[in-house]
């Protein structure tokens, strides 16, 4: 294997002058290449278009301009943290680090940096800072809607924050579980030493970021008024807001697409000898079915919007009927990207409930081969189901039953984690741990979700319920409840390996039941909502539905609340008491937690040799069995 | 103490929460669904949702019974290192579990159709829809654009009015299109719900069978004042929807005039921002 045969050594850290440092490629570079990518490509869009230099400041309606600044910030971005540094040196034939920033001190997570370790914590953070924004936006929208009309922040930011809210959790959350914990623990658990795309690692970090902070900036553009599902021609109609959520989507598919596949080549290609697929882990699994979905769904959103950019620009009419173009070709080509994406969003989760139900029961995964195919059966039906979005949109109408029929297949492999689910919690030994109880959360409301999505899937039902505040529960239910939940789980569970810290137990709990009484509190109303006649994205309603309203506002702060408690957690329990975590507190079999902490650069000695899957509990081997032995000599 | 048979004990508790719970909801809970008897479509979707709430309710009490009993009963006693079962599986309970998901499904699916294709059930149907209900049908133009909807009646002369009022027990065929960006053309309490679409007529049929007043509601996402887009309209007798029809086509027999003819669709001019 080819990860066998690399050097162990390390170069001796190098230490460069503060001068060099400074010019150097880090983020102070890239934050200067590019404001000045931003402004030559403002200057060019203007120049183009006929129109003298301004300075962007001033609101115009120039989408060129808007446009090419943000391509060409994004492009001085990257070549400021020096993503073009290797390409060059190899197109000149000049000798090129094979490896970036892996052996400088805490400047290593300031940039581009190879190590999967680190790009996994850079990942935590920074999306956790976007996580907190889009938040925040949840926050500013339940704020208006104490109201019947609108009295807080009128109608068109109140637009912009549904805009940004919808469009920051669904495009930075995509990379929500996989971003951090699999980039981190992917090649602990199948005994490599790095990802098979180091540089393609770290660039999907830092696009991400760029796109994050694009999608912010639109508040200074007049913001967007489409909502994340940004549906023509109104998205032609607005203004250069638009801009914004057209190159945030897209750069987002980019990093989507460029994750997907290396987490596809390493699985594939770099398990250690002896992991066979049937001892694979299971949240490798998921990681492994979530990249297929990102791989074959983030080209078409990526195509779509470049689709729209042009629209915007040179006045083609893909999307604009007067010209012979289709809204509805739009529709079609935004959910054949937008349906996979949540099962983006859903998958991850799975994996994670199912890799972590077996430590805290002391069982085996009951059913893996169930659990296996149930993420691949859905991976597979998900392409299937686009136009249940669609349902009373005039498209295809006689398609209808078929998608019914699809969509509610779909509910049997998501049937098949449940019974795993059920299967391990079989006489088990539970033990109720921070991570075990977010876990359990996590079945409660993806049964929730999944029970109201049968609603949806129905035809004369989902008349009642479609585009109305039902869906937005529903799909709440599965994202949040799915997603944010398991987020959580894995932040409790894994973080005492990525730092050596522990949490502080108390804080830990006081999250957790304040965030799941307040989450149901707050979502479950809007079940009610929604059959009430309340339509999605509006910012005044009927004034019977005024009280429930409030009370779902209230529940959605105290929400917010727990995270705040979590962000206290976070300070309290990592940078000021810093108590050291055990080193396998879980008790856990998995190769992840029997690596020293801080794991060593090159992770693994020796590449360990597998001979059984990390499930391996409830027998009288106890703890120290593990599945794992040394590598012979030879391999 | 022996250990008690987890199995029997909990498929009799499930077995009889599911007994007890499900006529519960469908007798206290179903006629209270929406969207109330304000149209036959209506009527039907209080139906459909009664069905499948009722198939969910011994689901939603399977899983949510297990997991309190499995919190309840499975647990690791305090500052143990207990190890539990080493099961991997039960190839029969898991056949079991996969046949009975797939009927239930399928099942749902087959019902769905059914119902959907009876008589459209008051969802968008496209430009031709597959099924049309027979008779004489009252032809009403849904016409939509930023921020408010429009009437049109071909039968009438054509004649375009702000506010909507249908006849009892009359089926309708309703024709929703939009003038600009996508709207969606929502009556609660008739129970329909049809995409106004820029250059595509959607057909859906609606057959009103209570004197009441309704709410009319933009649900697809068109710009700022899309919470502000609704309106109400009043289901009427036969004869006071004669007399109100006659009132609207003197009133705007001047505007009748200059309208545009009747279409199906009227493909706006392409929007541009900048020139």
């Amino acid at each position: 294997m080819s990860t066998t045969t690399e050097s162990q050594s390390h170069p001796a850290p190098v230490r460069k002058s503060l001068l060099r440092r400074l010019v150097g490629f880090n983020l102070l570079t890239a934050v200067v290449l590019g404001v000045g990518g931003y402004y030559l490509g403002w200057f060019i869009g203007h120049e183009i278009t006929g129109k003298s230099f301004e300075f962007q400041s001033k609101i115009d309606e120039n989408d060129v301009a808007l446009l090419l600044a943000y391509l060409f910030g994004v492009v001085g971005f990257l070549i400021g943290l020096g993503f073009a540094n290797y390409p060059v040196s190899r197109l000149l034939g000049r000798p090129a680090s094979l490896r970036e920033k892996e052996d400088e001190g805490i400047g290593r997570y300031f940039g581009l940096c190879t190590d999967h370790k680190v790009v996994g914590i850079q990942y935590l953070v920074g999306i956790g800072v976007f996580f907190f924004v889009g938040g925040l936006n949840a926050m500013l929208i339940r704020t208006e809607l104490l109201h019947d009309v609108p009295t807080t922040v009128g109608p068109n930011q109140y637009l912009s924050l549904v805009g940004m809210h919808g469009t920051m959790m669904m495009g930075m959350m995509t990379s929500g579980i996989l971003g951090p914990f699999a980039n981190y623990f992917v090649p602990l658990m199948i005994g490599a030493r790095r990802m098979a795309f180091p540089r393609i690692e770290a660039l999907t970090f830092w696009l991400l970021m760029a796109a994050g902070f694009i999608l912010t900036s639109t508040i200074f553009f007049g913001g967007f008024p489409t909502g994340w599902t940004g549906y023509e021609p109104l998205n032609d109609q607005a203004v250069i807001g638009m801009d914004s959520y057209i190159i945030f989507f897209a750069l987002v598919g980019i990093s989507m697409c460029l994750l997907g596949l290396n987490m596809l080549a390493t699985i594939v290609t770099m398990r250690a000898p002896g992991l066979t697929w049937s001892r694979l882990p299971i949240f490798v699994w998921a990681v492994l079915a979530t990249s297929v979905l990102m791989v074959l769904a983030a080209p078409t959103l990526v195509a779509t919007l470049s689709m729209a950019a042009l629209d915007r620009t040179i006045n083609t009419t893909f999307f604009v009927p007067g010209g012979g173009g289709s809204p509805f070709l739009f529709e079609n080509l935004f959910w054949f990207f937008g349906h996979p994406e949540v099962y983006i969003l859903a998958l991850p989760g799975f994996g994670i409930v199912l890799e972590l139900l077996p430590v805290f029961t002391r069982k085996p995964l009951w059913g893996y081969r169930l659990a296996v195919s149930g993420m691949l059966g859905v991976t597979l039906l998900s392409f299937f189901v686009w136009q249940h979005h669609l349902f009373v949109s005039g498209i295809n109408a006689d398609l209808r039953p078929f998608y019914m029929l699809s969509t509610e297949i779909i509910s049997v492999p998501t049937g098949f984690i449940f019974l795993c689910v059920m299967g391990t919690l079989w006489k088990a030994r539970t033990t109720f741990s921070v991570p075990m109880l977010f876990c359990l959360a996590w079945a409660f409301n993806f049964l929730l979700g999944g029970l109201s999505g049968v609603f949806l899937s129905d035809v004369p039902s989902d008349t009642d319920t479609h585009g109305s505040f039902f869906v937005m529960a529903h799909f709440h239910y599965t994202i949040m409840g799915g997603l944010i939940f398991t987020f959580f789980a894995a932040i409790y569970y894994w973080v005492p390996k990525m730092t050596g810290l522990r949490f502080n137990e108390r804080l830990s709990k006081w999250h957790f039941w304040l965030m799941f009484i307040s989450f149901n509190s707050t979502f479950l109303p809007l079940f009610v909502l929604g059959m009430k006649g309340m339509p999605r994205r509006v910012s005044s309603y009927a004034p019977n539905l005024h009280g429930l309203n409030v009370w779902v506002s209230i529940s959605a702060f105290v929400l917010g609340f727990s995270m705040l408690i979590f962000l206290a957690n976070v300070v309290w329990s990592l940078v000021v008491v810093r108590l050291p975590a055990l080193a396998n507190p879980w008790r856990s079999k998995s190769l992840e937690w029997q690596l020293p902490t801080p794991v060593p650069v090159n992770n693994f000695e020796q590449i360990p040799v597998i001979d059984s899957d990390p499930y391996d509990y409830g027998t009288p081997l106890g703890i120290a069995g593990g599945g794992i032995e040394p590598a012979a000599a030879g391999t | 103490m022996a250990e008690p048979n987890h199995w029997r004990r909990f498929t009799t508790i499930w077995i009889v929460a599911s007994l007890v719970a499900t006529p519960l909801v469908v007798l206290l809970l179903g006629p209270i669904l929406p969207p109330g008897n304000g149209s036959e479509q209506a009527s039907g979707h209080v139906t459909d949702n009664t069905v499948l709430l009722a198939m969910a309710t011994p689901v939603l009490l399977l899983v949510v019974l297990y997991l309190i009993y499995a919190v309840i009963v499975f647990r690791q006693p305090k500052g143990g290192v207990l190890e539990g079962p080493a099961v991997r599986g039960n190839p029969r309970l898991q056949t079991v579990w996969i046949v009975v998901t797939s009927l239930l499904v399928l099942s749902l699916a087959a019902y769905g159709t059914v119902r959907l294709e009876e008589d459209g059930a008051g969802a968008g149907g496209g430009p031709s829809p597959l099924v049309v209900p027979s008779g004489h049908k009252l032809q009403v133009q849904v016409i939509a654009q930023q921020w408010a909807f429009t009437y049109r009646f071909p039968e009438y002369g054509g004649v375009e009015v702000p506010h909507l009022e249908l006849p009892v027990d009359q089926m309708v065929e309703l024709h929703v299109t939009s003038l600009d960006v996508i709207h969606s053309f929502w009556s609660y309490q008739l129970g329909v719900k049809a995409d106004a679409n820029p250059g595509v007529d959607n057909i859906a049929f609606v057959k009103p069978t209570k004197q009441q007043t309704f709410e009319v509601r933009c649900s697809e996402l068109c710009g700022i004042w899309h919470g502000q887009m609704f309106d109400h309209g009043h289901v009427v007798s036969r004869e006071a929807f004669a007399t109100w029809i006659a009132e609207q086509q003197k009133k705007y027999a001047a505007a009748t005039k200059v309208l545009q003819p009747y279409r199906h669709a009227y493909v706006p001019e392409p929007t541009r921002r900048a020139e």
